[in-house]
C-alpha cells in the first residue's frame, strides 16, 4: 500500500487510514478479498471523501461535516437492547462482531466474518462507486447472513441489531428472502458512546415474497452513521421498507431498491426526526427495471434545533419497465427557526407509459389548530406534541401492524418528550 | 362570575372593542347581539385568549381571578370555554385522543390522576347524547370532513365533557338547518345550570327562540348599546338594528 495521495487529508480520512493500515492484517477474508478492501482504503485515499461538489453528496458534505473518527475500541462494554417487539427472535453483532443468533424455524443464520475467512468464501460486492460501501468494504467485520427458505412465513419479526458501545463499528447483513417467503425484519442500529458506524443490508427478495423491513436508527447523539439498504425485488414481489431515523449526528441512510422482476411493489415510509445539532441525510436511488410494477415513497420530517435534513429521490424507469406507477412524497414540518431540510426528486423515465409523479411541502404547526387545542386546557407542549404525532401518524399507521405501531409511536413520544 | 371592565381590544393597531363592560353571574345567560363588523368574534376570542388580539385596556376576570395574565390553555383550566364559530379542522389528532388530553389537563389542574380510560369512554359516550352524535365520532380526525351541522354539535359536545364554568357560544346557531338549530339548543340548554354562566352570541334572533337569555345585549362599533331583558331580542327581529343604531349614532 503505498500510493500518494493528491488531495490535503483532513484529519478524518488520516484518521480512517490510520486505523486502516492497524487493523487490515485482522480483519477477515480471502486473498482476494484483501485485495478489495485494499483498494477501497486506496480509493478515499486518493479522491478524499465527497464534497458537496459531489452530486450525491451535495447535501452532505462528508469531507467537512466527519471531523473525527473515534478509535476502534473492540472491548467496550456495549448494552444489550430489547427487542422492539417483545419476545421476537434477535441476531445481534455487538461493537461489529457476530454476537448471538436465535434459532428460527425456515431461517438459517450465518456469521459474515465466517462467510469471509472460508476458502471459497463470497467476495466483498463490489461498490466501488459508492463512499458508504468503500468505508465498509475497507472494514467491515461482522454482521449476520440470514436466510429465510421458500414459503417460510415467519411468525414473529426478525430482529438484527448492530449494537455498539463506541469506537469503530462496520458490519453487513446480507439477507435472503426464499420464493413466496413472508418476514418482517427490524434492523436496529443503537449504543452508547462516540462511534463511527458503517452498516450495509443486501437483501435479495425472491418471486411473490412479501418483506416487511424497519429500520430503527437511534445513535447517541456524538455518532455518525452511514447505513445503507439494497434491495433487489424479484417478480411479483413486496417490499415495505419503513425508516425511522431519530438520533446520531451525522446520518447518512442511502436505499438502493431495484425492482428487477415484472408486478414488483416497492412502499417506503421514512420518518426523520431531527434535533439539536443533527444533520440527516437520506438518498434513495430506485430502479424500475420491469413492467408492471409500482412504487410509492413517503418522507415525513420533523426538524427542531439547528438540524438539517436532506432527501434526495431518485427514480429510474428503464425503458422495458412499461406501466410503471410510482409516488414519492417529501413533508416537513419545522419546529425552529434554525433547522431547515432540503429534498430533491429526480425522475428519469426512459419509458412512454408511466405514471411518476413528486410532491414535496415545508410547513409550521398551524397556529389555529394549537390555538383551538389550547383553548380546550391542553397545555401547549402536549397540543405540539399531537400536532407532530398528527403530522407523522398516518405514515406509522400504513405499516397495518398494531404491535410495531404502538413500539415506533412510543419511540415518537419519547423523541418529542426530549427535544420537542 | 365572569367580569369585564372597560376592555379595549385592538387587532393590528385597529381599535375593534372600545370599552366593554359586563357582568355575567353564575347561573346567567347573557347574550350579544349586534350587526356583521360590530365586534362580537373580537370579544368571543379575546375571552379565550387569542395572541392576535391586543388588550390596550381594561380587566377580565372570573370570579376575581385575571384572565388576561392567562395563555389560552390556563383559561381553559380555570373554567373558560369559547364554542368556535369556525371550529378547524386538525387532521391526525383522533377526537377522543384530544378529548382525553384536555380532560386530563383539567383534571391535572385540579389536582386528581388521569382518567380511567373504561370511566372516560362511558362519560363520553353518554356525554354523545346530549347532542345526539354517533361514537364513531370519537374515531375521527377532530372536525375533519365533519358537516356544518356537526362541528356546531362537536363543539357542544366537547363542552359537555369538559363542564366549564363560563361558555362563550359564538354564533352557535350559523350554518345550522332548522333540526340541527333544535339539537344544538337542547344541547345547551340542558347545560345550563346555576354555576355556570353563558354568553350567548348571536347575529339573529332565532337561537334565542330556543335559549333564552337573562339579559341582551347589543354590540355596535365596539361599544354595548342597549342592554335589556329577552324581549329586546324580539324587539330587534322585527325592527332591525338600524333604529338602535340611529339613536347611539
Amino acid at each position: 500500500m503505498n500510493v500518494h495521495s493528491k488531495i490535503q487529508l483532513t484529519e478524518a480520512e488520516t484518521e480512517l487510514i490510520r486505523a486502516f493500515v492497524e487493523r487490515s492484517a485482522r480483519l477477515p477474508g480471502n486473498a482476494q478479498t484483501v485485495m478489495t478492501r485494499d483498494s477501497a482504503i486506496e480509493a478515499i485515499k486518493a479522491a478524499g471523501l465527497p464534497t458537496r461538489k459531489v452530486e450525491a453528496w451535495h447535501y452532505t458534505d462528508l469531507r467537512r461535516l466527519l471531523s473525527a473518527v473515534p478509535a476502534y475500541d473492540p472491548e467496550v462494554p456495549v448494552d444489550d437492547a430489547e427487542p422492539l417487539i417483545a419476545g421476537s427472535p434477535v441476531a445481534a453483532v455487538a461493537n461489529g462482531m457476530t454476537a448471538r443468533a436465535p434459532n428460527v424455524d425456515g431461517v438459517s443464520f450465518s456469521t459474515f466474518f465466517a462467510r469471509l475467512s472460508e476458502e471459497d468464501s463470497i467476495a466483498v460486492p463490489e461498490r466501488g462507486d459508492d463512499t458508504v460501501g468503500l468505508i465498509n468494504i475497507a472494514f467491515v467485520s461482522g454482521g449476520w447472513g440470514v436466510e429465510i427458505a421458500d414459503g417460510v412465513e415467519l411468525a414473529a419479526p426478525l430482529e438484527l441489531q448492530n449494537l455498539h458501545g463506541g469506537g469503530q463499528v462496520h458490519v453487513r447483513f446480507p439477507v435472503t428472502v426464499g420464493n413466496q417467503a413472508k418476514a418482517t425484519i427490524i434492523e436496529r442500529q443503537t449504543g452508547q458512546g462516540e462511534a463511527l458506524v458503517s452498516s450495509i443490508s443486501d437483501v435479495e427478495i425472491g418471486e411473490g415474497a412479501e418483506l416487511t423491513w424497519i429500520i430503527v436508527q437511534e445513535q447517541p447523539d456524538d455518532t455518525t452513521h452511514l447505513g445503507q439498504f439494497a434491495a433487489r425485488l424479484a417478480k411479483d414481489a413486496k417490499l415495505t421498507l419503513f425508516i425511522m431515523n431519530a438520533g446520531g449526528k451525522l446520518v447518512r441512510q442511502e436505499v438502493r431498491v431495484a425492482v428487477v422482476g415484472e408486478g414488483g411493489d416497492f412502499q417506503m415510509r421514512c420518518i426523520n426526526l431531527l434535533a439539536g445539532d443533527n444533520h440527516t441525510d437520506v438518498t434513495m436511488v430506485l430502479d424500475h427495471a420491469a413492467p408492471d410494477a409500482g412504487s410509492v415513497e413517503i418522507v415525513r420530517n420533523v426538524v427542531t434545533g439547528r438540524a438539517e435534513g436532506a432527501f434526495q429521490g431518485q427514480i429510474r424507469v428503464a425503458q422495458a419497465a412499461q406501466k410503471t406507477d410510482a409516488r414519492m412524497a417529501c413533508n416537513t414540518l419545522l419546529l425552529s427557526d434554525e433547522g431547515g431540510f432540503s429534498t430533491k426528486p429526480e425522475l428519469e423515465i426512459f419509458a412512454d407509459d408511466v405514471a411518476c409523479g413528486h410532491g414535496a411541502t415545508v410547513t409550521e404547526i398551524d397556529s389555529d389548530h394549537l390555538f383551538y387545542l389550547m383553548s380546550r386546557g391542553i397545555g401547549e407542549h402536549e397540543a405540539r406534541r399531537l400536532l407532530v404525532k398528527a403530522f407523522l401518524a398516518e405514515v406509522i399507521e400504513d405499516l397495518d401492524d398494531e404491535a410495531l405501531v404502538e413500539v415506533l409511536e412510543a419511540k415518537l413520544d419519547a423523541w418529542f418528550a426530549e427535544h420537542g | 362570575m365572569l367580569e369585564i371592565k372597560n376592555l379595549h381590544v385592538s387587532v393590528e393597531g385597529k381599535e375593534i372593542l372600545k370599552g366593554i363592560d359586563l357582568k355575567v353571574g353564575n347561573g346567567e345567560v347573557h347574550s350579544i347581539m349586534g350587526p356583521n363588523g360590530s365586534g362580537k368574534s373580537t370579544l368571543a376570542q379575546v375571552l379565550a385568549g387569542h395572541e392576535a388580539y391586543e388588550v390596550t385596556e381594561g380587566s377580565v376576570t372570573l370570579d376575581g381571578k385575571d384572565l388576561l395574565d392567562m395563555a389560552a390553555d390556563e383559561r381553559a383550566r380555570e373554567g373558560v370555554f369559547m364554542a368556535f364559530q369556525y371550529p378547524v379542522e386538525i387532521p391526525g389528532v383522533s377526537t377522543m385522543e384530544f378529548l382525553k388530553a384536555a380532560y386530563n389537563a383539567l383534571r391535572e389542574h385540579r389536582g386528581e390522576g388521569e382518567v380511567d380510560a373504561m370511566e372516560f369512554l362511558n362519560l363520553v359516550k353518554e356525554k354523545l347524547e346530549f347532542v345526539k352524535m354517533d361514537k364513531s365520532l370519537l374515531s375521527r380526525s377532530v372536525n375533519q370532513g365533519f358537516s356544518g351541522g356537526e362541528k356546531k354539535r362537536h363543539e357542544i359536545f366537547q363542552m359537555a365533557v369538559l363542564e366549564p364554568s363560563v361558555a362563550i357560544l359564538d354564533e352557535t346557531d350559523s350554518g345550522l338547518d332548522i333540526d340541527a338549530l333544535r339539537i344544538v339548543s337542547e344541547g345547551i340548554n340542558l347545560l345550563r345550570n346555576p354555576e355556570r354562566s353563558m354568553v350567548v352570541i348571536t347575529h339573529y334572533q332565532r337561537l334565542l327562540e330556543h335559549i333564552v337569555p337573562d339579559t341582551v345585549h347589543v354590540l355596535y362599533k365596539g361599544r354595548i348599546i342597549k342592554t335589556g331583558g329577552p324581549e329586546l331580542a324580539l324587539h330587534l327581529e322585527e325592527r332591525g338594528y338600524g333604529e338602535l343604531i340611529g339613536e347611539a349614532a
